[in-house]
């Protein structure tokens, strides 16, 4: 089946993207045909528990994904060029400046035996070519920029000196240095409190705001997605299940995951009334052992006989909100 | 359900807890006092049987370490703790195994609260084999009387933690924890680590379990929605004190302290609606350096100069509900 | 398997041979190592207590006109400057450095392992003492420790036992407290203690099987060692006496005619390596085995 998208303005494709892992328990693919595009200046949110295939998804794009993972097919199409066929220098060209990551917990992700400064400056020496006064000067710049109260005395620390949130600003300062068209966020609030979660992701929306730039945020948490996303892909078990606009998707689920998942997010209403859950009964799939069809099939209310035989694509007819479900809604 | 407030089952009363900081040898000598970092400064709460108290606060706020004071993983450095009618804090070791059989906790960690060298099935029936509660020709019946309440299948009683997922995991640490017919559970971060279907899940389990059981527990977490789902009242913890507690329903709608209303404000909303500022500027001051006055002044937009000089008193603004806050702004959440 | 399909169809042929191919070949290679290690020290193990069954008596049986003999059909690993058949006298001392490394390992293991816990768990001032005691033993000069020991016990194997002992248990001290420091942070131990369980059940039955893995998996580098300290030291002259049989005795008696004879210590020493390899790779099997979880992995 052609999966060509008509769309050649987007910033980014991703084309039938399909990643494979093995080890010695099996091979599974944690990845499975993931069609997606991102515009310029919008937020895309990938929404999903825990195994469902986002980060995995994300890293392909920057092709790091870790072994015993490689992506096995599909095409990731870059301003028309194709990122798993480049080749590796071309490709560190790309990373960290056109295209930057930040991950979620920024604890492992900044080096403990080097200083803020040398961890900032080591970027913009190597990324922009900047000399050692000018990538200085242009370090504390950054780091106002993110938040950080007096950077220029902050330069000198090193990660452990600081709290979680300050780290991920830090990470953030580092990934905009470059001024990327694309940022790609892995659960970047995760491991922080609710109000740093706030500060962070009210800093990321300023970010955009200012400069233009496309975001792709990895999340499990359905609320955070919901308020910083323009548009969210629902995965699971490797796939996408249902796509569009964040707030259609949100107020009128199509795929019956979606649905489970956002009937079982608790919410601050009926407080303290103790009203069960809706909860999506069953286990997390096995992706390693799925039935063939949709992988939903398990847990799904609505579950028939013609699921076993549905290729599970996502239905392009409904560009603004598709969903891989025929049979309901 | 008959929450009988005149009869806690749990009572903590002023409870203070310090660790040692290190003093350099120039500190020492110039005689500064050793800096010590301040967990708990002085939490008083209860708990009745039938009844859930939430206890929410953000890193550094002291609600595990309450909880492992409680339990007396930790001791605190002052104040005093009542189960029943025993002294917590000065039992000694076999009545501290009575005490723990009637109280147990539930981590939060579904991959490293359970021995991965146990089967489920010696995990469970451990603690009651273990404090005779049970015989071993009992054990069986115990393993599926409880496995089948905690929504398991009997067959998993012959696997090991490495064949389970988190939320089976978790399941597992429960049924552990009911082995014991206890009447007080202590959920630190309970539900912390499970995908959103699994916690529903849980949650929902607790919820019968609380019902069925006529649990006591105190449910600890830093999600205010997972608070609301399942708590009677709530008490939110900031920096080793609380700030605001009462029935659940009355703190969210109408919280009177400004901590508590950025925590509402922060949280995610299913809507989607984007705002402009952050709910809270700056971050947590350092517990080894607790701010003098209100310890929530510097990050306050409602502070006054009084909130800097005097530490606040805890003032009931409806009934059963308590802030500790000299401006107590009107913060009415739609 | 039915993930040779995706959503779309057949992911291409080539990628799913070679992922198929990868997991297979992970599988039985982590298998393939544990199986070759025990094999070689069963061969090990069955052909040194078998001998005399097997044909080969009387190791010390001299026999001059017998001397420098090459490997041959007869004497497989040729004869020595005795005219003894070195093979027999390999396969008696088998007898001798395999005793001494599985006894020295696993009872250095045992102390270590309980001294190393106790330390880790209870901390204090116990684990000062274990600990510098520790420090103590492992910066004592080792041959210079045998000496002395050798001159109260007299020189031979009895010697060599307790020098040694005295020495490994050090390291499974520090390695077991170390993960006790760690473990006892866990939070099914933790579980334990506020399941009410008594403080010798959480350290007997929930902590101790879970230091095992680090111990056993080292313990296999160890009785290497402890067999190559023994060959030392009867190389050295202490240890034991000769004519007893021993790999390292027979290796040092060889030296002498590494040019002429040279199988009279090169083969011998082969043995030496190829258990050596055996045990490590028990080593190394069992580490994949016993996982980080306690398990995982075909």
């Amino acid at each position: 089946m052609d999966q060509t998208l008509p769309d050649t303005h987007s910033l980014l494709e991703i084309e039938g993207l399909t990643v494979g892992f093995a080890d010695a328990r099996g091979v599974l693919l944690a990845a499975d045909q993931i069609h997606l595009n991102i515009d310029k200046n919008q937020t895309l949110g990938l929404l999903g528990e825990s195994g469902c295939g986002k980060s995995v998804t994300l890293r392909s794009i920057l092709g790091i994904v870790p072994y015993p993972g490689e992506v096995i097919a599909g095409r990731i199409l870059w301003e028309g060029r194709d990122l798993l066929t480049l080749p590796r220098r071309t490709m560190e060209q790309v990373r960290g400046k056109e295209i930057s990551m930040i991950f979620q917990d920024p604890t492992s992700c900044l080096n403990p035996v080097f200083t803020i400064e040398d961890q900032i400056t080591e970027t913009l020496k190597i990324k922009l070519n900047m000399h050692a006064r000018d990538a200085h000067q242009r370090a504390v710049e950054l780091l106002d920029h993110v938040g950080i109260p007096s950077p220029a005395q902050r330069l000198g620390l090193y990660p452990h000196q600081l709290s979680g949130g300050m780290r991920q600003r830090i990470m953030i300062a580092i990934a905009i240095a470059s001024q990327p068209k694309l940022l790609l966020a892995d659960e970047p609030t995760t491991a922080l409190d609710v109000t740093i979660q706030d500060q962070i992701l009210n800093l990321l929306a300023s970010l955009r705001k200012e400069t233009g730039m496309a975001m792709i945020l990895v999340s499990h948490d359905v609320g955070v997605v919901a308020q910083n996303c323009d548009a969210v892909a629902v995965m699971y078990a490797g796939r996408i299940m249902e796509y569009g606009k964040a707030s259609s998707v949100m107020r009128s689920p199509r795929h019956p995951y979606t649905r489970g998942l956002l009937a079982a997010v608790p919410t601050l209403e009926q407080a303290g009334e103790r009203q069960p859950l809706t909860s999506i009964p069953g286990q997390p799939p096995n992706l390693a052992d799925l039935p063939p069809g949709c992988p939903f099939q398990p847990r799904c209310p609505f579950v028939r006989e013609a699921c076993t035989n549905i290729p599970v694509v996502l239905d392009r007819r409904f560009p603004e909100h598709g969903s891989a479900c025929p049979f309901v809604d | 359900m008959a929450i009988d407030p005149d009869h806690p089952v749990l009572k903590v009363d002023n409870i203070y807890k310090y660790y040692g900081g290190k003093s350099t040898l120039i500190d020492r000598i110039q005689r500064k006092p050793k800096p010590r970092l301040v967990a708990l400064d002085g939490i008083s709460l209860t708990l009745s049987r039938n009844e859930v108290l939430g206890l929410v606060g953000e890193s550094g706020s002291g609600k595990t370490t309450t909880a492992r004071c409680i339990v007396r993983l930790e001791v605190p450095d002052r104040g005093s703790i009542t189960f029943g009618d025993r002294d917590v804090l000065a039992a000694d070791t076999e009545t501290l195994r009575h005490i723990r059989r009637d109280m147990q906790m539930i981590y939060q960690d579904p991959y490293s609260s359970l021995n991965p060298r146990m089967t489920v099935r010696s995990a469970i029936s451990e603690p009651a084999l273990i404090h005779g509660l049970v015989e071993k020709e009992g054990a069986e019946d115990l393993v599926r009387e409880l496995l089948e309440r905690v929504g398991l299948p009997y067959t998993v009683a012959n696997l090991r933690p490495r064949a389970l997922s988190g939320g089976q995991r978790q399941r597992v640490a429960i049924a552990r924890a009911l082995a014991l017919k206890p009447s007080v559970i202590i959920a630190d971060e309970a539900v912390s680590a499970l995908d959103v279907s699994i916690q529903a899940q849980i949650l929902n389990l607790f919820g019968e379990l609380i019902r069925d059981l006529r649990l006591g527990m105190i449910f600890i977490a830093h999600q205010l929605s997972v608070i609301a789902q399942l708590s009677d009242r709530v008490a939110i913890m900031y920096l080793g004190r609380i700030v605001e507690s009462g029935p659940t329903a009355d703190v969210f709608t109408r919280p009177r302290h400004p901590y508590t209303g950025a925590l509402l404000e922060a949280h995610p909303h299913l809507s989607g609606e984007k705002k402009q500022a952050p709910a809270l500027k700056g971050e947590i001051p350092s517990p080894y350096a607790i701010p003098k006055g209100c310890r929530f002044n510097i990050r306050c937009r409602f502070a006054e100069e009084k909130c800097f000089e005097i530490d606040p008193p805890p003032t009931e603004v409806s009934p059963g509900h308590y802030a500790w806050c000299h401006v107590l702004p009107d913060l009415h959440q739609s | 398997m039915t993930v040779r399909e995706t959503s779309q169809g057949h992911i291409p042929e080539n990628a799913w041979r070679r992922l198929r191919r990868r997991s297979v070949s992970e599988r039985r290679w982590s298998a393939y190592t544990l199986w070759a290690g025990v094999s070689i020290i069963l061969l090990a193990t069955v052909l040194s207590l078998s001998a005399p069954l097997l044909g080969f008596t009387n190791p010390n049986e001299i026999n001059l006109s017998e001397a420098f003999l090459p490997p041959s059909r007869e004497h497989l690993f040729g004869t020595d400057d005795l005219g003894r058949d070195i093979f027999t006298r390999v396969l008696y001392g088998g007898r001798i450095d395999l005793s001494f490394g599985v006894i020295t390992t696993y009872l250095s293991l045992v102390i270590g392992l309980i001294l190393g816990a106790l330390a880790g768990y209870f901390g204090g001032i116990l684990d000062t003492l274990v600990m510098r005691a520790v420090d103590l033993v492992i910066s004592f000069p080792f041959i210079v420790l045998i000496l002395a020991i050798t001159a109260i016990t007299g020189p031979g194997l009895y010697g060599a036992y307790i020098g040694v002992l005295i020495v490994s248990w050090a390291l499974y001290a520090r390695l077991t407290r170390g993960e006790m420091l760690a473990l006892r942070e866990k939070q099914y131990i933790m579980a334990a203690q506020t399941l009410g369980f008594t403080t010798w059940r959480v350290i007997l039955v929930h902590s101790i099987p879970n230091l095992l893995r680090s111990n056993l998996v080292f313990s296999m580098s160890d009785i290497v060692l402890n067999i190559l300290t023994l060959a030392a030291l009867s190389y050295l002259g202490l240890g034991v006496a000769p004519p007893t049989p021993e790999w390292g005795a027979i290796i040092a008696q060889g030296q002498k005619y590494l040019f002429t004879a040279w199988w009279i210590s090169t083969l011998p020493g082969l043995v030496i390596v190829l258990v050596g390899v055996g045990f490590s790779l028990v080593g190394d099997g069992l580490a994949d085995r016993l996982g980080a979880n306690g398990g995982g992995g075909a």
